[in-house]
């Protein structure tokens, strides 16, 4: 069974990832922004492909620590 | 502890209407030029300081003084009474909500003089450079001198500079071969060379309270006995918002709460308002509210940190939000790098182009710094909904995810700038299994014999040598162990030596020592012809 890949994954480019990320929706209203993460979360999902790890990657998402 | 103050006195070249010529005259009596003044000083250039004051700015500012400022400030002679009287941290925690979501350690290595993060009060670090600067014979502080204009001969630069300055005196002008402005954020120098200073303002307000506790006060969570940075995102005591708190020496403590993009300046400046906000946080209100000030901040620098024989240091040639203190450090090492190059100039033992160097560099750390400063207050104060959501993410996920930590960003602190394109370095010609390459900074060692590499740095160039002492000319060399600390940190074999310009930064590197090649890499880092 594959695992989730929890580590970092950015090394000395955390933040510039980061950023990145923040520019990408820039300027977009709050409708059209949850539009945007929207597809990118299938886009994310299909280029993983592998329905396992997928499964890890939703439950974590799920998980409340209240 | 009382300010010195550097009192109005008239000069006597402007009593007996016989200016002299200067070799340096520094604009600004901060942190940054009076460091570079007692820099200048140490390598016999007499240098005149001037400030439109006569005494140090209230409040304490700057609070943070990193590593290499310790260093630099120890060479100077006041570094380790900072590092003692200041509150040493290494420990910061960020917290999200009720929790905390995570934890940093600036420097989990032993072996350095130096710790990662001393605080101070500004005043009380301004007050020991006045004191250090009074009690050089080579540096005269005016003070009430102001900057009204600046005159440069365009064909002809050795002519130098002309400062007309206003004093209670009336008007009169100075003379001078070199003018460094470290004149701050509105810096008057910079208005009359009509250099730009454009960048990105930010829209939210914050408020600085200093606060000192009372005697036998009960706070909630504070251990003074343990020092740590503490931030919050969104705290039960400030919601919506972040709230930043440091240790400061002498019981005072810093705390620093967003008030987001629409608040009330006016009303927020109540102090009922802001002991409020502050008994709020701690649990208690057995304190004292010793400063506060409410700021918004921009990340910004000017367009040339040189034009012609004016050079650009500290807030005068860049400004950074707070977060990661990066200002008061970064207008340090602007100093750190410059006295030496401009001594070299004037003794006419490195060329013009050693100031060209100062500017490549400096902008490339300015950068570096705006940069880490803009990301970290976006952070902060997230634009969007899906921005803030994200960060919200971010936080959550910290808390329980090894990935996530990484992007959690309450300010990234204070670290000397790898300054990988060099005009000054020799590239490595062979390959190295570790250490700082040309360009980066110099990492501090214990010394056999006692004391620290980092107390060697400054004066002059410097060798290493790994393994067994070497011939070389015109740079004093010292040897060190080929196995232990330095060797490790230097990524050094036996017979490895590594050149050190004076302001710890590695000019160049080799495996095997080379009488020739070293004499052309010091040459090139003296900006002369090999």
């Amino acid at each position: 069974m594959n695992k989730l890949n929890l580590t970092p994954g950015f090394g000395a480019e955390a933040d510039a990832f980061y950023a990145e990320l923040i520019a990408a929706q820039a300027g977009l209203s709050d409708e059209a922004a949850a539009d945007w993460l929207a597809r990118l979360t299938l886009i994310l999902c299909n280029h993983i492909g592998d329905r396992e790890v997928l499964r890890q990657a939703f439950a974590l998402a799920n998980e409340r620590h209240d | 502890m009382d300010l010195p103050r550097y009192p109005y006195h008239q000069s006597l070249e402007q009593r007996s209407g016989q200016p002299q010529r200067r070799p340096v005259v520094i604009v600004g009596a901060g942190p940054v030029g009076l460091t570079l003044a007692l820099d200048l000083a140490r390598r016999d250039v007499p240098v005149v300081v001037i400030d439109d004051s006569d005494h140090i700015g209230s409040g304490s500012r700057a609070v943070c003084w990193a590593k290499k400022t310790l260093e630099v400030f120890d060479r100077l002679g006041i570094g380790e009474a900072v590092a003692r009287d200041g509150v040493r941290w290494q420990r910061g925690r960020v917290f999200h909500g009720e929790r905390e979501a995570y934890a940093f350690d600036l420097l989990p290595e032993a072996h350095h003089k130096m710790p990662a993060m001393v605080n101070l009060q500004q005043d009380q670090v301004e007050a020991r450079l006045v004191r250090a600067v009074q009690l050089d014979s080579r540096i005269e502080l005016r003070g009430r001198h102001e900057l009204i204009g600046l005159v440069q001969d365009a064909q002809d630069p050795s002519r130098g500079v002309t400062l007309n300055l206003r004093t209670p005196d009336g008007l009169f002008d100075m003379h001078a071969d070199w003018v460094v402005a470290c004149d701050g954020a509105r810096s008057p120098t910079r208005a009359l060379l009509g250099l730009s200073f454009q960048g990105q303002v930010f829209e939210d307000r914050f408020l600085i309270a200093d606060v000192r506790l009372a005697e036998g006060a009960r706070p909630r969570g504070l251990d003074p006995a343990r020092p740590e940075r503490w931030f919050w995102f969104d705290p039960p005591f400030h919601r919506g918002q972040s709230v930043l708190l440091h240790a400061q020496a002498e019981g005072l403590w810093r705390i620093d709460f967003q008030l987001g993009r629409d608040a009330d300046v006016e009303a927020e400046r109540d102090p009922g308002r802001i002991r409020g906000r502050v008994a709020a946080m701690l649990g208690t209100d057995q304190f004292e509210l010793a400063w506060s000030s409410i700021y918004q901040f921009c990340c910004r620098r000017a367009e040339r940190f040189r034009v012609g024989r004016v050079l650009l240091a500290g807030d005068a040639a860049h400004q950074v939000s707070p977060f990661g203190a990066r200002g008061a450090n970064s207008g340090v090492q602007d100093a750190d790098n410059l006295g030496w190059k401009l001594a070299a100039v004037l003794k006419g033992e490195g060329g013009d182009v050693l100031l060209d160097s100062y500017e490549f560099e400096r902008i490339e750390a300015a950068d570096d710094n705006i940069a880490h400063s803009t990301r970290a207050t976006d952070f902060i104060s997230p634009k969007s909904a899906l921005s803030l959501r994200l960060r919200k993410a971010a936080l959550d996920l910290a808390a329980r995810a090894d990935f996530a930590k990484p992007l959690v960003n309450s300010g990234r602190l204070s670290m000397p700038t790898e300054h990988v394109d060099s005009p000054l370095s020799t590239l490595d010609a062979e390959a190295w299994a570790g250490g700082p390459a040309p360009g980066w900074p110099a990492p501090d060692a214990p010394l056999a014999g006692g004391g620290w590499l980092s107390e060697q740095f400054g004066a002059a160039f410097l060798l290493l040598a790994f393994g067994w002492p070497v011939q070389a000319q015109g740079v004093r060399v010292i040897t060190l162990p080929a196995e232990g600390v330095a060797a490790t940190r230097y990524g050094a074999r036996p017979g490895s030596v590594v050149l050190v310009r004076p302001d710890a930064v590695i000019a160049a590197r080799w495996h095997r020592f080379d009488a020739d090649a070293v004499r052309a890499a010091l040459a090139r880092a003296h900006g002369r012809p090999s």
